[in-house]
């Protein structure tokens, strides 16, 4: 018995050390020398300065933005320090009364209160969900239109620059970066 | 199930069944002790370990030394992962200060990464410290599912040998199948994730500006955003490879810098099953008839892809409630519709549902979106597939050691059906071997219920459910169910960080796995010493589609009798109310 722990002891110190030491640090190298961006966290470099990841949702709600996924991090949505989802049932009261106060903000901004694409009512997984579905962009092209004076061809247009389809044309689903998008439109506000 | 939700189930089967053959032979190489193409890099790494730790690999150990050794090797790994989460307010790579754990998390969170259960009563990113991710955690990732390999390879000997006490030497099928199988695999995954934007740094978290400011609960003014982020990719890597589960975010592969992209997640999804399905094939190669392993494999996929298809026609129909409010849930080729609540916008329904029941077939227990947001049927499934005993695949070795053990109930029951002894694979199967093949199949099913029945009844596991009705009890019922069968993948609104859940889960934990690895070990140790009896005319083949069927029949019956009533008070209930309402 006293043989065995002592093997296991050991065994264990050296797993720690191969598994636990060696093996992290050699594929943070590998990572830092290879993919240097994806490895730190996709940032995005805007006007000199880091505005936010590729890859992490944010909060949106004034009209000439397009809004994301609902998000039920707390205390803030998009909060990246503590991701959380909904985790409510489907018939929990709050799940009904979430997507009645997103569909009244939508509605509020002119939009109709009828076939609302369902990704943009409800609550992504991780709450930093940095997607929409097309059909959720599409839909709030009138009311970003009309909130920056701009034809709702031109934010189609940028709609469809940021839209991905699906990866490989397989993969996923086709999808519009909304932290880009908005990016994008405040950019043509500049030019 | 719309065309591309086909093609995408199609594609993840197809890869998945190529590897099976490749990665179950080299496995095989691994544990049968012959060379692998890795020795010339590996081969100096493995004897300088022998020599550190004082292991002679020629010395064989019969059932109960290597059930001690197995059993020593946990207790360490569990006071190590303790003793790091307690004091890693000060210890190093710790960017974020975050203090000790406290102590009946930390309990919980040791038994579960030593029993490759995984589950997280905590949120990594406000939690653990990256030396505690890594020197703690990680290292558990590799050693629980190089020791569940090492049990089930210790079983197969027992089919194998004949008239001897030894069944192998844990330490060398612990070493060999981290440093061959284990390290190389998730080496090449991480970096695959890497390239596809999960993170891999030691920087601490970043703060970056908001675009648009917010408020928080309050009322005050947010105008940042601080990002966590961390050594990511390496941990993700093992924990989807040795099915542990335990992510690096709190809310695991549904986070964007856990899995950022369709193919990292066809990457991720595809090692949960990759190692167990392969490992099928390792099982037909050792005992000398690979059709042996297919059958078993068939067996599996009979169950899993049924299921499957089960799960994304009810998630992809939605949430009834949502259509009368005017919310547009149909699949189009501009969004992927059905029930979105806890699913993220690249994966749609078909990533979430393929991974949900990939995560519950094996004993993975990682989530890509929340499953206490399924619908009541596309929730069912997951749960029941945990509550068949983790054997649909399961956990690497675990799962395999658990589905012969269904295996030899089968040959008994047919034994009795046409009167002659039972057999398989040349052993006679005896009441002692029968005795032990029930204990481990019976211990769990019983810890779920009583386990599920008692927190049900006090007031300290009724307090912290958050969801009203019926959906509260399949909380209740999913954790134990997770737990008791070493699975880790949660309802994640149930409270579970609590003194009473951190407890009750933490012995169900070691229930579901001890109670099943020793009666399987005593097993491996029974049927090594037994002699070997030639098939004859009345011998029952194992590896015919009657088998096969006899097999998936004994998996279900006992599933489905056990907990039918249970299911029926939670997720059916569930249904009949949402469908009842329109």
């Amino acid at each position: 018995m006293i043989a065995q722990l002592r093997t296991a002891a050991l065994v264990l110190l050296a797993l720690t050390i191969l598994t636990g030491g060696v093996y992290p640090l050699i594929v943070t190298t590998i990572a830092q020398l290879v993919f240097p961006t994806q490895a730190t966290g996709s940032l995005i470099q805007h006007r000199e300065r880091v505005t936010g990841s590729e890859l992490i949702g944010q909060p949106f709600s004034q009209p000439e933005y397009f809004w994301g996924r609902l998000s039920a991090t707390a205390p803030f949505p998009y909060n990246a320090a503590a991701s959380s989802g909904s985790n409510l049932g489907p018939l929990h009261p709050l799940l009904k009364d979430a997507v009645e106060a997103r569909l009244a903000a939508l509605e509020a901004g002119g939009a109709a209160r009828a076939a609302v694409p369902v990704d943009l009512v409800t609550a992504s997984g991780s709450g930093l969900d940095p997607h929409i579905s097309p059909a959720a962009a599409e839909f709030q092209v009138p009311r970003v239109a009309a909130a920056r004076k701009m034809t709702t061809e031109a934010v189609f247009a940028l709609v469809r620059q940021s839209t991905e389809g699906r990866q490989f044309g397989i993969l996923g689903e086709p999808r519009v970066n909304v932290l880009r998008l908005n990016l994008a439109l405040d950019q043509h506000l500049v030019n | 199930m719309t065309v591309n939700e086909l093609l995408q189930l199609s594609l993840y089967l197809g890869i998945l069944l190529a590897c099976v053959k490749p990665l179950g032979i080299y496995m095989a190489r691994v544990y049968s002790g012959s060379t692998t193409w890795l020795e010339r890099i590996l081969g100096p790494v493995e004897r300088l370990l022998y020599r550190l730790c004082g292991i002679d690999k020629s010395v064989e150990m019969t059932w109960r030394q290597y059930s001690l050794a197995v059993l020593s090797f946990s207790l360490l790994s569990f006071l190590t992962v303790y003793a790091f989460q307690r004091t890693q307010g000060w210890l190093p790579l710790n960017p974020q200060s975050l203090s000790a754990v406290s102590p009946d998390s930390s309990f919980n969170t040791a038994v579960s990464f030593t029993t490759n259960t995984n589950w997280q009563g905590y949120g990594g990113e406000t939690t653990m410290s990256y030396l505690t991710q890594m020197a703690a955690l990680t290292v558990q990732n590799f050693a629980s599912a190089a020791a569940g390999m090492a049990v089930l390879m210790a079983l197969i000997r027992g089919f194998t040998r004949h008239t001897t006490e030894t069944i192998g030497n844990f330490w060398v099928d612990l070493l060999r199948g981290t440093l061959y199988v284990l390290v190389p695999l998730s080496l090449v995954l991480a970096v695959a994730l890497v390239s596809q934007g999960v993170v891999q740094t030691f920087d601490s978290y970043h703060e970056v500006a908001l675009l648009q400011p917010t408020t928080d609960a309050e009322g005050k003014a947010v105008t940042t955003q601080t990002i966590a982020v961390g050594p990511v990719a390496s941990q993700v890597a093992i924990k989807q490879l040795g099915t542990n589960g335990g992510g690096f975010f709190n809310v695991n592969s549904a986070h964007p810098l856990e899995n950022p992209t369709p193919l990292s997640n066809l990457l991720q999804v595809l090692s949960i099953l990759l190692i167990p399905a392969a490992l099928c094939f390792t099982f037909g190669e050792m005992v000398g008839d690979r059709r042996q392993g297919w059958a078993v494999l068939a067996a599996m996929m009979l169950i899993f892809v049924p299921l499957l298809v089960v799960t994304t026609i009810a998630e992809q129909t939605g949430n009834s409630r949502l259509a009368q409010l005017g919310v547009e849930q149909a699949a189009s080729d501009r969004q992927a519709g059905g029930n979105m609540e806890g699913k993220e916008a690249r994966f749609g329904i078909v990533n979430s549902t393929l991974w949900a029941v990939a995560t519950t077939a094996a004993s993975n227990g990682s989530v890509n979106s929340m499953h206490d947001s399924f619908t009541p049927l596309g929730g069912l499934v997951p749960m029941w597939l945990m509550q068949l005993g983790e054997v649909i695949f399961g956990g690497v070795g675990s799962g395999l050691y658990g589905m012969l053990m269904f295996a030899i109930v089968a040959v008994f029951l047919s034994g009795l059906m046409v009167g002659r002894t039972p057999e398989y694979l040349g052993k006679k199967i005896g009441a002692f071997e029968m005795k032990m093949a029930s204990l481990a199949i019976l211990f769990p099913c019983a810890m779920v219920l009583v386990g599920t029945a008692v927190a049900v009844v006090a007031p300290s596991g009724r307090e912290t459910i958050f969801n009203p009705g019926p959906h509260g009890f399949s909380e209740v019922l999913y954790a134990v169910s997770s737990a008791s069968n070493n699975n880790g993948s949660a309802f994640a609104g149930l409270g579970a960080n609590t003194p009473f859940y951190n407890a009750l889960l933490g012995l169900a934990m070691l229930v579901g796995r001890f109670w099943v690895m020793l009666p399987v070990l005593a097993i491996a140790g029974s049927l090594a010493a037994k002699k070997n009896v030639p098939a004859g005319p009345g011998t029952l083949p194992t590896h015919t589609p009657l088998f096969v069927v006899l097999l998936v029949a004994v998996v279900i019956v006992v599933g489905a009798l056990s907990f039918f009533p249970a299911l029926a008070l939670g997720p059916i209930v569930e249904h009949l109310l949402m469908t009842a309402a329109n």
